[in-house]
């Protein structure tokens, strides 16, 4: 098992700088970061712009440009930004924490969501449970999730208006200024995710729990579920303790497979709540030319993922134990 | 199984004579092909069934119904900010624009950058998967490997990164995103292909002397077909989704033309004045990409071999 987590590790590192690399190179192809200065009016003098080219290294080629950017990743330096003042490292992090809680919370909820719901149709196969489940299922794979954000958002507004009191918070991620006392900081965040987690667990959930129901159903079928029943344990025991455990094995993979969308997903939520999130950080980088700050943005995603892949990888080895790493 | 032919010995058929115009028979069994067995669970298939009339008459109503209305897309009416009547089905927006005619146009644009995705990320991610599950080796490691990194990444952030500097115009964002789709066909064609290689009747086609190209015409296209074909409804249902985000954030199709997320994305600073232009574009995206994702879900089960229920 160590082994195998050493090994797998180590694997992990070569496909990471293979990724710094594509997504550097796409970074820097999302824009010009001289565009603003030269379609100024009047223009930017020449030397202005000389000296800006020199500070965002545009006068290299992408090759060395690339390994400059690599060299200063190991210094937690992730670039030039094209606002001088703003180190793309330090605002980066802090939007991350921002964003982590939306999506942490929003995936608990969608895979309690997906777990209970998937079962339930299982269990009840071909009943009115399992299609309107189902339906409910399709109707939010084919949700815009911009769109149920819009609307969950107003449903707040007119709530908020109905009670004549700010119950529901619809916009940013915090209050601005924030409340005295940690124990009021601690609630009004929690109230500014409601809407926000909501809307992303609702897109998400349905997907998982499609699958736990084709997962569930194939185990229901097999032959030691019958077997425990035969032996005449309680249908809810085998169910829970037999059938449940194996059919949630593979949704580790899934999910850890979904990482990528869900930060997709966060991303129109948190324009949608006006969140000053990564989404807000990675949409003003491409509007503003800013291609170390897009390039830094997808290299910190790409780490989530292989981690995430990483852990679940680690996880499945934990929970199956047919899985041996020879 | 009531679509399967009875076997020789239970059907005796009388071999008719030369000349005879036509043989009385007990009763006949018409033989039927594989592309009949599916049409025939297809249409059987009621969700799938309804949905494909739902779909075709939204195309109708996008293309045909937008030529006949009597307002164009673009033309300011006397009539501003209206809630839906006869007259304005949709209402109309704060210069009174007509909503009925500019979702029909934004429905035509959405659905043509969608099936544009489809189709081409269908080409090239089934030409990359193949050729990576022909050859093997190191050319299946090095074009695998690319495509997981690709889907590493969140495919919105990066669409809007290239859409940033390539798109523009509706078929501009139809490329963007359909090169970052054509990683997802690429895996699942790879999948069919390394499968299909090794069943028993390549084999068997292969003892008996057939050609490469007799092989790859009568046993692995027609095989693969399924797959590829179902895969590619589903590319128009998430392609669909991802324009209509794209619009929204501001990267996808852009002003003087317009997609149903954009239309959305115009529609939400007047939500409490004018809901209704946020309602009625939200609402044909639903519905397109429902009514695919239950054709996709029908044609699966109908090209499945093993499939031996009809559903009810």
């Amino acid at each position: 098992m160590l082994a195998f987590a050493v090994r797998r590790i180590l694997i992990s590192i070569p496909i990471l700088l293979l990724a710094s690399f594509i997504v550097f190179a796409l970074g820097v192809s999302s824009g010009n970061p001289l565009a603003p200065l030269l379609e100024k009016n009047p223009p930017a003098p020449p030397n202005v712009i000389a000296a800006e080219t020199v500070r965002l290294h545009l006068d290299q080629p992408l090759i060395p440009r690339y390994f400059s950017w690599l060299a200063g990743l190991f210094h937690g330096d992730f670039g030039p930004s094209v606002v001088s003042t703003m180190n793309i490292g330090h605002e980066l992090g802090a939007r991350f924490w921002v964003t982590i809680r939306l999506i942490a919370l929003a995936m608990v909820i969608a895979l309690v969501l997906a777990v209970v719901v998937g079962v339930l149709s299982a269990v009840k196969q071909y009943t009115v449970t399992d299609y309107t489940t189902t339906f409910l299922g399709f109707l939010f794979l084919a949700m815009p999730s911009f769109w149920l954000a819009i609307l969950l958002k107003q449903g707040g507004i007119e709530f908020n208006k109905a009670v004549d009191a700010q119950v529901i918070y619809t916009i940013g991620a915090t209050s601005i200024p924030p409340p005295p006392g940690t124990g009021a900081q601690i609630v009004d965040v929690l109230g500014h995710m409601v809407l926000p987690t909501i809307a992303l667990a609702l897109i998400s959930y349905a997907s998982w729990s499609r699958f736990t129901r084709a997962s569930m159903l194939e185990v229901m079928n097999s032959d030691y579920v019958r077997l425990a029943r035969s032996k005449g344990l309680s249908r809810r025991t085998v169910m829970v303790k037999h059938a449940l455990r194996t059919a949630l094995i593979p949704l580790t993979t899934v999910t850890a497979l979904d990482i990528a969308s869900i930060i997709g997903g966060a991303v129109v939520t948190e324009t949608v709540f006006q969140w000053k999130g990564m989404g807000d950080f990675l949409l003003t980088a491409i509007r503003t030319e800013d291609v170390y700050a897009a390039s830094s943005w997808l290299l910190l995603t790409g780490v989530i993922v292989v981690m995430f892949n990483l852990i679940a990888d680690l996880l499945y080895g934990v929970l199956d134990p047919r899985i041996r790493y020879a | 199984m009531r679509e399967v032919a009875p076997t020789p010995e239970t059907t005796p058929v009388p071999a008719p004579a030369a000349g005879q115009a036509s043989v009385e028979r007990e009763f006949t069994v018409a033989e039927r092909s594989q592309a009949q067995l599916v049409l025939r669970r297809f249409l059987q298939h009621r969700a799938a069934m309804i949905s494909l009339v739902v779909l075709i008459m939204v195309v109708l109503l996008a293309y045909v119904g937008g030529l006949l209305w009597h307002y164009q897309a673009g033309d300011i009416t006397p009539d501003n900010s209206q809630p839906p009547s006869l007259d304005h089905p949709f209402g109309t927006d704060a210069v009174g624009k007509d909503q009925f005619a500019e979702v029909l146009r934004g429905t035509r644009i959405s659905l043509q950058v969608a099936v544009s995705v489809a189709v081409f990320a269908t080409v090239v991610g089934t030409i990359w998967g193949s050729l990576a599950g022909f050859f093997g080796g190191r050319t299946d490691s090095l074009l695998m490997r690319l495509a997981d990194l690709i889907l590493t990444l969140p495919l919105i952030a990066v669409a809007a990164m290239l859409a940033h500097n390539f798109g523009g115009t509706w078929y501009l964002i139809a490329v963007v995103i359909a090169v970052l789709y054509a990683p997802y066909v690429s895996r699942v064609s790879r999948g069919v292909v390394l499968s299909l290689r090794e069943k028993e009747y390549i084999e068997a086609a292969r003892a008996l002397g057939a050609t490469n190209t007799r092989i790859i015409v009568r046993h692995l296209v027609p095989n693969a077909l399924g797959s590829i074909l179902v895969n590619l409804t589903i590319l128009v249902a998430l392609a669909i989704l991802l324009e209509t985000a794209l619009s929204y954030l501001g990267f996808g199709v852009q002003t003087p033309d317009t997609s149903l997320g954009l239309l959305v994305s115009q529609a939400q600073t007047a939500l409490t004045t004018r809901p209704w232009l946020f309602y009625f574009p939200g609402l044909f995206i639903i519905v397109i990409a429902l009514t695919i994702n239950f054709i996709g879900d029908g044609l699966r089960d109908a090209l499945d071999p093993q499939q031996r229920k009809v559903r009810q």
